[in-house]
């Protein structure tokens, strides 16, 4: 016992039962949200850190390891709280893992906020209560040093009756001190005890039932009597809750004390926020001269002004957007060059062996390359994000934008999300956790990849091209190609009203956020996240997108075409087998044709037609499922203009204008155009935002509920589209 | 003192108010109101309203804390000047 000397003996603690012998001590991290929580926790544990989730729930598990005198030990992050009454699933979470019998922590790091004492300190009268052995991590000191106030430590340390450490986590100070007071803490457990000065009508109650019931021969402490006597959900009363006897005699009491008015539940935080600010009092000096406008009071004179705010924030915004398209563009073409250099390599040493070449080259080099592609904008999305965040004007944007956001069910925290779904939907979905509460996380990520995805552009700019200028002029083009980008975001707005009001209905939770101060970000944070995020897609999400991308590949390579037919075929329509290039287009058209999807493609063609779409139309968009991006070269195979396409391509337009039906109608009305535009603007054809979904809120039901809704959307209105189009001649 | 009873759409920047009173028994609102330390006898300031009108940030207790209009709904408010 090297530190037992240090024991603070003086306070009043009891020993507590060692937790039966598991086999690394663990370490919650615990406090109010903005407490300086993940900056410290990452200080704590550096890139020793694991991202999981919580069986059942969308809430992440973050834990890391540290070492603590050779011995490992397990820190996890719970997510932010301001009280044990959780109201949130990621509040139940958290309050489960402080409380739930095996998993209960060794000991409880609490992270106090020395700049906003009195609320914090809330928390911290709940933990007193559940048995717990508690280290107290003092942060952001260095924000009341700035504002000239000071804290007086002994007072604090008096008070909390347990260890109370000050930390100044970027910059790596109080660590040490801190490490030693969690190795004194978990050799020489003791359970806090703390005296918030309940009124005496209070306590007198709560020691006439614990009389009453330790008469049955119930172990009940007086603490415990007073937590169940003042709040009926106290998690302290668990234990109690199947002895009916024992209600009956709190109920009794309850009438005693506080007649028919006054709330229990008032009074319990009356009581523990008059001990709170007591201490607050006896603790933290305020500034001997009044302060004047602190640097984040001028800043937020701009920053969430009424004019100013909402132009900063519209330029901040669009600074994101254009970055996740402009900064990822030339890493993305460097991927895409990358991958077909490594398939041409790869490809040419596999010439002897066809079906191994196409499964290495179209399945495995296909694959890797479709995940590592997402990469950059993954990165700089959290970029973005964790400096948003870091700085504060996450909760600015915030915010500024709730009203916007809020009335359909959302908040605030929506936007980055939804915005960033315009760019790509799976950077979107992964930023669905800046959201709060797993219900609104949900509702954002079941709505993202309705946002117009920089993929779907192409098709826009292929069938506006093709259609609609040739026919109606380049003003129209533009009024069609800015409305096809809003045709998502108006369906998502009655979509959030329906899960909102229908799926997930149950108690509405408030919304209810603090602005931190503004401060520079700490870049070690930002570097851990962007970091952690990329790996989480890669291991999780990436799996699962190469996967996929292997099944299709063999669903488009199987069964094996005969090429000796497909060259009889290409005779018979006197045709020269001379043009190799033609021939090779015509020889991959049909094997697609002929490939199990291709079959499937044509089966369902008369499923499509009412939405105008032939059985090419109908393939290609079959064949985009997995990633819409291949949908202009396959309708490039699909339309004989080759696959080497894009949606600029003359020869690709003049096809798409003069294909018929086989009655010789012209096929592409600009009707049909819209129709096609509509159903690729809401169908979901893209595995590896499934795969996101799936990762982001660890149930495939998710993912294949936003799969369903879109298909079913995209389907009905596109159809819809292609009726009223026919009414109207 | 004047006090004069105050809705949540009343609340307007600079403007102090106290909680007089819990109206409405909201299960899931009130208890975290009150957790946040906004009960019986609690004051504040109204620090800023937000461009399009809510939500708006109070000064209570030392700190400050945003919040729809719609969710200070269970407090009786009274304005103080």
């Amino acid at each position: 016992m090297k530190w037992g000397a240090f024991a603070l003996s003086s306070l009043t603690e009891v020993p507590i039962e060692p937790v039966p012998a598991r086999k690394n001590p663990l370490i919650a991290l615990v406090g109010n949200p903005n407490a300086g929580k993940t900056s410290l926790f990452n200080a704590l544990t550096g890139s020793r850190q694991k991202v999981g989730n919580y069986p059942g729930v969308t809430v992440e598990k973050v834990s890391g390891w540290i070492e603590l005198e050779g011995e490992q030990v397990e820190i996890i992050d719970v997510p932010g709280l301001y009280s044990l009454s959780a109201i949130s699933t990621d509040e139940e979470v958290a309050v489960d893992a402080l409380l739930e019998g095996e998993n209960k922590p060794d000991l409880v790091l609490y992270v106090l906020d020395a700049s906003n004492l009195e609320r914090n300190l809330f928390l911290f009268t709940q933990l007193t209560e559940t048995h717990l052995n508690v280290v107290v991590a003092l942060t952001l000191t260095d924000v009341v040093l700035r504002e000239h106030a000071e804290i007086d430590l002994v007072a604090l340390t008096k008070h909390l009756g347990c260890e109370v450490v000050p930390v100044v986590a970027h910059k790596n100070e109080g660590l040490k001190e801190l490490r030693e007071a969690m190795i004194r803490a978990l050799q020489d457990p003791r359970e806090l005890e703390l005296d918030v000065g309940f009124p005496k009508i209070i306590t007198d109650a709560a020691d006439r039932v614990v009389e009453k019931v330790n008469r049955w021969g119930i172990d009940m402490k007086p603490k415990e009597a007073r937590c169940v006597l003042l709040d009926e959900h106290c998690t302290t009363g668990d234990r109690f809750r199947n002895i009916p006897e024992l209600w009956s005699v709190v109920e009794e009491e309850r009438k005693v004390v506080f007649g028919q008015n006054v709330q229990a539940k008032t009074l319990d935080a009356q009581s523990r926020y008059a001990w709170s600010s007591k201490v607050k009092k006896d603790s933290y000096i305020p500034p001997s001269v009044p302060r004047g406008k602190t640097k984040t009071e001028r800043v937020d004179a701009i920053l969430t002004h009424r004019f100013c705010g909402l132009i900063v924030f519209l330029l901040i915004m669009y600074a994101v957007f254009q970055s996740i398209y402009t900064f990822a563009a030339p890493f993305m073409d460097w991927i895409d060059m990358g991958k077909s250099a490594l398939a041409g390599a790869v490809g040419g040493m596999l010439e002897g062996t066809p079906a191994l070449q196409s499964l290495v080259v179209d399945g495995i080099i296909e694959g890797i390359g479709s995940v590592i592609i997402f990469l950059p904008q993954i990165m700089i999305l959290f970029f973005f994000i964790a400096v948003l965040e870091g700085t504060g004007y996450l909760a600015r944007a915030a915010f500024l934008m709730d009203r916007l956001l809020g009335w359909c069910g959302l908040n605030g925290r929506a936007f980055i999300p939804l915005l960033s779904s315009f760019a790509c939907a799976i950077p979107g979905v992964m930023a669905a956790r800046v959201m709060p509460d797993q219900r609104s996380r949900m509702i954002t990520i079941l709505v993202a990849p309705l946002m117009s995805c920089s993929a779907r552009l192409p098709v826009y700019v292929l069938l506006i091209g093709a259609v609609i200028e040739p026919r109606f002029g380049s003003v129209w083009a533009g009024i069609s190609l800015f409305f096809m980008h809003f045709i998502g975001l108006a369906v998502a707005i009655p979509v959030v009203l329906i899960l909102n009001r229908g799926w997930f209905k149950g108690k509405r939770l408030p919304f209810m956020m603090e602005l931190p101060k503004y401060q520079s970000p700490r870049w070690k944070d930002v570097f851990i996240t962007v970091m952690s995020r990329a790996k989480v897609f890669l291991v999780t999400a990436g799996t699962i997108i190469f996967a996929m991308t292997i099944i299709i590949w063999a669903l488009l390579y199987f069964p094996r075409g005969d090429e000796a037919a497909f060259q009889k075929e290409w005779t018979a329509q006197g045709r020269s087998l001379d043009e190799a290039n033609e021939f090779e287009h015509f020889a991959e058209m049909r094997q697609r044709e002929d490939s199990i999807l291709g079959r499937f493609g044509r089966t369902i063609e008369p499923v499509f037609a009412p939405a105008g779409f032939d059985w090419r139309l109908t393939t290609a968009i079959l064949a985009a499922f997995p990633a819409r991006e291949v949908v202009v070269p396959a309708m490039g195979i699909l339309f004989g203009t080759g696959a080497d396409v894009d949606e600029e391509s003359p020869s690709l337009k003049t096809s798409l204008q003069t294909a018929t039906w086989p009655d010789g109608r012209q096929l592409m009305t600009p009707w049909t155009a819209v129709s096609l535009m509509v159903f690729f603007a809401l169908c979901c054809q893209c595995m590896a935002t499934l795969a996101a979904i799936k990762r982001e809120t660890n149930s495939w039901k998710w993912a294949w509920f936003a799969f369903g809704y879109m298909t079913a959307l995209a389907y009905i209105l596109s159809i819809a589209v292609q009726q009223i189009g026919r009414l109207f001649g | 003192m004047t006090e004069r009873i105050l809705t949540a759409k009343d609340l307007k920047r600079g403007m102090k108010a106290k909680v007089v009173s819990i109206v409405e028994d909201d299960d899931v609102l009130c208890p975290r109101l009150l957790e946040l330390g906004l009960f019986p006898g609690t004051e504040f300031t109204v620090v800023k309203v937000a461009p399009l009108g809510d939500p708006v940030e109070i000064d209570l207790r030392g700190y400050k804390l945003c919040i729809r209009r719609s969710e200070v709904g269970c407090l009786r408010l009274v304005e103080l000047d």
